[in-house]
């Protein structure tokens, strides 16, 4: 589905209409934002790829690139108050830059194909397009110069810094060029790394549910009460540490990789978890500390996807070391832990 | 502020001295600020920050540099296990965590 921009008007400039924005947001544009993160709704959150006039642009003003994932032209338009400038959305089947960029979808075949459908020489007189940075991963400036005669300028890597950037003659400060993962970038991703695994998570929840009523007589569903919600609460506690705490945490976690960072949460929440009764006899406990490391260790491991530091062969090699202690103690704790049901 | 380390001496960049003609994109296009141009060459400062993204290959108009791009994210490694594809992060249909 293609979502509406709010407010749209045209401009005539150069004898072609042309849709123009403007740079605020409404709330039905902030609502489907939030909701797009959090993966509410599976549509695509998509905006027509074309050209967008922003304020009053000329022949001369600047053209910024976007991916037609829409909070990424929400994102960038925000920044552009006081600012004229055409903002060319590129086809990228509505995924934002990063990940359109790693896949080639944003990237030098797209920009020089809509450069010509959008007839961007008859627009504007310069020769010149702003990309964000990271758009870089997938377009090769000196191949969109030579079939397309414009001169690619990598912009900052945040669109917050646009207006700076523009205002600064194209110049971006070191900072500017420099991924950042703050504690913010990660705040904002850990309910994606929570609701993407969920449907496992939630298929071993009740797993342990069901199981926690089997006992020596055969199967009692008054032991599935009694013992099956403090085996929910551990394996939601786990998948908790792995998914929010870890990603929260991450650069003051002990380790380098995240594995390990997740596995030291891991052994926290066992103790806190211990402490409080809810992993009952010593042996049970044994069996907890085993389960509920080998998901944070693992959920953790799963967050190498949403932080932008890791590079595949680091995460191969984390892969290679960490699976089978994560895979032995899932097992294990498992083992230990439905032997205790029989004792 | 210092760009976040992974795992050490795992990286598989590499930068052709010889060829570099000192252009500069490489330093510009990094997120993670690897390079940096001296004597009109390029320099790999530290390379351990590298999250082989593959822009800076990608952007070297000469191919000077070399890098084995690809995505480091853990959900993708293991769909190219048994998809026995190359890893991407399939954010297409939103069931990855990567982005
Ligand atoms: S992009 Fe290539 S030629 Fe230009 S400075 Fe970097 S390595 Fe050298
Ligand atoms: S692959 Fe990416 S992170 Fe590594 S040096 Fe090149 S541009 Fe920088």
């Amino acid at each position: 589905m293609t979502a509406t921009i709010k407010n749209l008007t045209s401009i005539t400039h150069n004898g072609l209409t042309l849709p123009k924005v403007i740079p605020q947001l409404t709330f039905a544009d902030k609502l489907g934002g939030c909701k797009a993160r959090w993966a509410i709704a599976r549509m695509k959150y998509t905006v027509e790829p074309g050209i967008y006039a922003v304020g009053n642009p000329t022949d001369q003003s600047p053209v910024l690139v976007s991916a037609n994932y829409k909070l990424s032209f929400d994102f960038l338009r925000k920044e552009l108050t006081g600012i004229d400038a055409w903002i060319m959305v590129i086809d990228t089947n509505g995924i934002n830059v990063w990940c359109a960029a790693g896949k080639g979808t944003f990237g030098t075949a797209e920009i020089v194909r809509r450069i010509e459908s959008v007839e961007l020489n008859k627009i504007v007189s310069h020769r010149k397009i702003i990309l964000p940075q990271l758009g870089g991963v997938g377009v090769a400036a000196h191949k969109v110069k030579k079939q397309s005669g414009f001169m690619v300028i990598y912009g900052p890597v945040r669109a917050r810094d646009i207006k700076a950037f523009i205002d600064a003659g194209n110049k971006a400060t070191p900072d500017m060029r420099q991924v950042h993962f703050t504690l913010y970038d990660r705040l904002v991703l850990t309910p994606v790394e929570f609701t993407i695994s969920a449907k496992y998570a939630l298929f071993i929840i009740a797993a342990m549910f069901l199981l926690s009523g089997i006992n020596k007589q055969g199967y009692s569903t008054q032991l599935t009460l009694e013992n099956g919600f403090r085996a929910v609460f551990n394996v939601m506690t786990a998948y908790l540490g792995g998914t929010v705490i870890a990603p929260l945490f991450l650069p003051w976690l002990p380790g380098t990789s995240f594995s390990v960072k997740g596995f030291y949460v891991g052994l926290l929440l066992a103790a806190a978890l211990s402490l409080t009764g809810y992993t009952g006899t010593q042996l049970e406990t044994l069996a907890w500390i085993l389960l509920v490391t080998a998901i944070t260790s693992f959920t953790a491991m799963n967050f190498t996807g949403a932080s932008t530091y890791t590079s595949l062969s680091g995460v191969n090699k984390e892969m290679k070391r960490a699976i089978p202690f994560q895979l032995t103690a899932a097992v294990a704790g498992l083992v230990i832990w439905i032997i205790t049901r029989f004792i | 502020m210092k760009g976040q380390e992974y795992l050490k001496n795992v990286v598989t960049l590499e930068l052709n001295i010889d060829k570099c003609i000192g252009c500069g994109m490489c330093a510009v296009v990094c997120p993670q600020r690897v390079f940096r141009i001296e004597d009109y060459k390029a320099v790999i400062t530290n390379k351990d920050l590298c999250m082989e993204c593959g822009a800076c290959a990608l952007n070297c108009p000469i191919d000077a540099i070399k890098v084995q791009a690809g995505v480091g994210c853990a959900a993708a490694v293991i769909n190219s296990f048994f998809t026995g594809g190359e890893p991407t992060c399939d954010c297409s249909d939103g069931s990855s965590g990567c982005c």
